[in-house]
């Protein structure tokens, strides 16, 4: 089965490596750039998995998981979320969010492929 | 209690002999003059007796000093601050009990201990800035952010292509393209962020002292007065200095100060102030209802007057202190919080009641000093916001200021701070302390 991926990263280039590696993986990725309106989507999505970067234009992505797990409707869902290397304390808090796995930048393809497939049930 | 018929410190004997020898004297022809033995006279002179009072105004006599310049020796500051340096050695035990035999006896490496402790000091609280600026600092934050997401981008675009054999040429191009942004985003990322740590402000504000040390040490060296506010561009003047502090957070709080300052001069003039005193008008209570102001001005005012003898010691609701402006004999903590019995701290909890205590602060030179205490609050948002309580401690000599006693001529013996504080049955200690096993 197609694994569905939203990924919410607001570096265009980062989105376009992980959505080509993800992509040639098996998943079906769609990419939002804005943490507005990130809520909603998942909740229209219902993807098998979020990656949600921490630093977001607009809602941060501590705020988004905040409420993904707030909803009763979303909060079961798979979130990975990325965080740049010295970050502690934000992953600390993240991890209270209730996010189920970190990646840190810069990762490895192989990392993030073996992540997703492990969240996936891939 | 520490027994006021003789001299504490063991360092006393050292200082007689030293000034002995160097006036050439003999022990037996000083010993004689002061009507002791010559054997009692060097067991006081190598800190096996300790010496009476009376005994040691005779034999001060004699060497020509003054018998609180051979009580007090090599200062308060210099002890505390090896006293201090054993407090932060963990795994080795000094022989605390001879500390002032050792100042005494090698004033010079105790000088470079103490100015060794110090500098440690100084580079713990260097590290501590830098962890605080690498986690809370937005620009650096930022400046790494992108840094390391142009990082991320290039080493998953370089894997792509080098893992890839079969990758679209449209893609490939892409890819291509994106490398080179990438490589370009991330050079002038990592330029502006070396710049950055290499830059003025992170320099100073990473070696020196913290911000308030830095004002209160400018404080210091202009002998704590601003006489210049009499002047009409004295507040230039002033300000310009503090513009030239290291840090800028110095210089923040700095500019506070100083603005402060300035309010409670307008108030309070110099020379209004000076007049009060000379008429006796040294309570600063009734300064304050007089002049209609704010008795944490008047103190502030008092301790701020060319000349004054005043020390004075501000703290917020948190008990932590906001300014120090020390006096001889009255040691205050450089770090940690200050002894809890300190009468600041209990005006803190009853605002807008003075606290008027007589205290005798633990170390050698067995002063005593009137203190003036009482807490303030503001309220800066109206009823709708937080109340803010400030606390001040006017400390004053006993001899300078003789107030009537409300405490009936009792003393509270106090501290500096528990680390260093010798007083071992003190009911308020909340950690031991390097001298516990030394005796008051």
């Amino acid at each position: 089965m197609t694994a569905r991926v939203l990924l919410i990263e607001d570096e265009p280039n980062i989105t376009e490596a992980i959505r080509f590696i993800l992509s040639r993986d098996g998943c079906d990725v769609t990419a939002l750039a804005d943490g507005a309106g990130a809520v909603a989507a998942v909740r229209a999505e219902m993807p098998d998995l979020v990656i949600l970067d921490l630093m977001l234009p607009g809602v941060s992505g501590l705020e988004i998981l905040a409420q993904l797990r707030a909803d009763p409707v979303t909060q079961g869902l798979p979130v990975m979320m990325l965080t740049a290397k010295g970050q502690g304390r934000d992953r600390e808090a993240a991890e209270r969010a209730g996010a189920n796995h970190f990646m840190t930048k810069p990762f490895s393809n192989d990392e993030m492929r073996a992540a997703v497939r492990a969240l996936t049930g891939g | 209690m520490p027994n006021s018929q003789t001299s504490s410190a063991s360092l006393t004997g050292s200082l007689i002999r030293e000034r002995r020898l160097a006036l050439g004297l003999r022990q037996g022809d000083v010993a004689q003059a002061a009507g002791i033995s010559a054997s009692y006279l060097n067991l006081i002179e190598h800190n096996r007796r300790r010496v009476g009072t009376e005994v040691l105004a005779r034999l001060a006599g004699v060497l020509g000093t003054d018998s609180a310049i051979l009580a007090e020796g090599a200062g308060g500051v210099l002890i505390d601050d090896l006293r201090a340096a054993a407090a932060t050695t963990p795994g080795v035990q000094p022989e605390l009990d001879r500390i002032e035999d050792f100042a005494g006896r090698f004033p010079g490496w105790a000088a470079v201990l103490a100015a060794q402790h110090h500098r440690a000091a100084q580079l713990e609280r260097a590290v501590g800035a830098l962890n605080d600026r690498l986690t809370h600092d937005p620009h650096l934050s930022a400046s790494l952010h992108e840094v390391l997401s142009a990082l991320a981008s290039v080493r998953s675009t370089a894997a792509i292509l080098a893992d890839t054999d079969d990758i679209d040429p449209e893609w490939r191009a892409r890819f291509h393209r994106n490398l080179h942004q990438d490589s370009e985003r991330l050079a002038t990322g990592a330029e502006a962020l070396v710049a950055y740590l290499d830059g003025p402000e992170t320099a100073v504000d990473a070696g020196l002292a913290a911000p308030q040390e830095e004002v209160e040490s400018w404080l210091s060296a202009r002998g704590w007065q601003l006489s210049e506010l009499a002047r009409q561009e004295g507040m230039d003047l002033l300000m310009a200095e503090v513009g030239g502090l290291a840090s800028a957070a110095a210089r923040s709080l700095g500019a506070s100060f100083l603005r402060q300052a300035e309010a409670d001069f307008r108030l309070l003039p110099d020379a209004a102030l000076r007049h009060a005193l000379e008429a006796g008008e040294d309570d600063p209570c009734l300064l304050a209802q007089r002049h209609g102001l704010p008795v944490l001005a008047v103190m502030r005012r008092l301790a701020l007057l060319p000349g004054s003898q005043a020390g004075l010691v501000i703290c917020d609701a948190s008990g932590t202190l906001l300014f120090r402006k020390p006096v001889d004999g009255f040691a205050l903590p450089r770090f940690g919080a200050a002894c809890p019995l300190w009468p600041l701290f209990a005006a803190l909890t009853r605002p807008m009641l003075p606290v008027l205590a007589l205290v005798e602060p633990a170390g050698r030179s067995l002063r005593k000093f009137r203190t003036l205490s009482i807490c303030e609050a503001r309220l800066p948002q109206g009823f709708a916001g937080p109340v803010l309580r400030e606390a001040a401690m006017l400390i004053l000599p006993e001899e300078v200021y003789r107030a009537a006693d409300p405490g009936h001529g009792a003393v509270l013996a106090i501290g500096s701070s528990c680390r260093i504080c010798p007083r071992a049955r003190c009911p308020a200690r909340r950690e031991p302390s390097v001298m516990a096993e030394a005796a008051v």
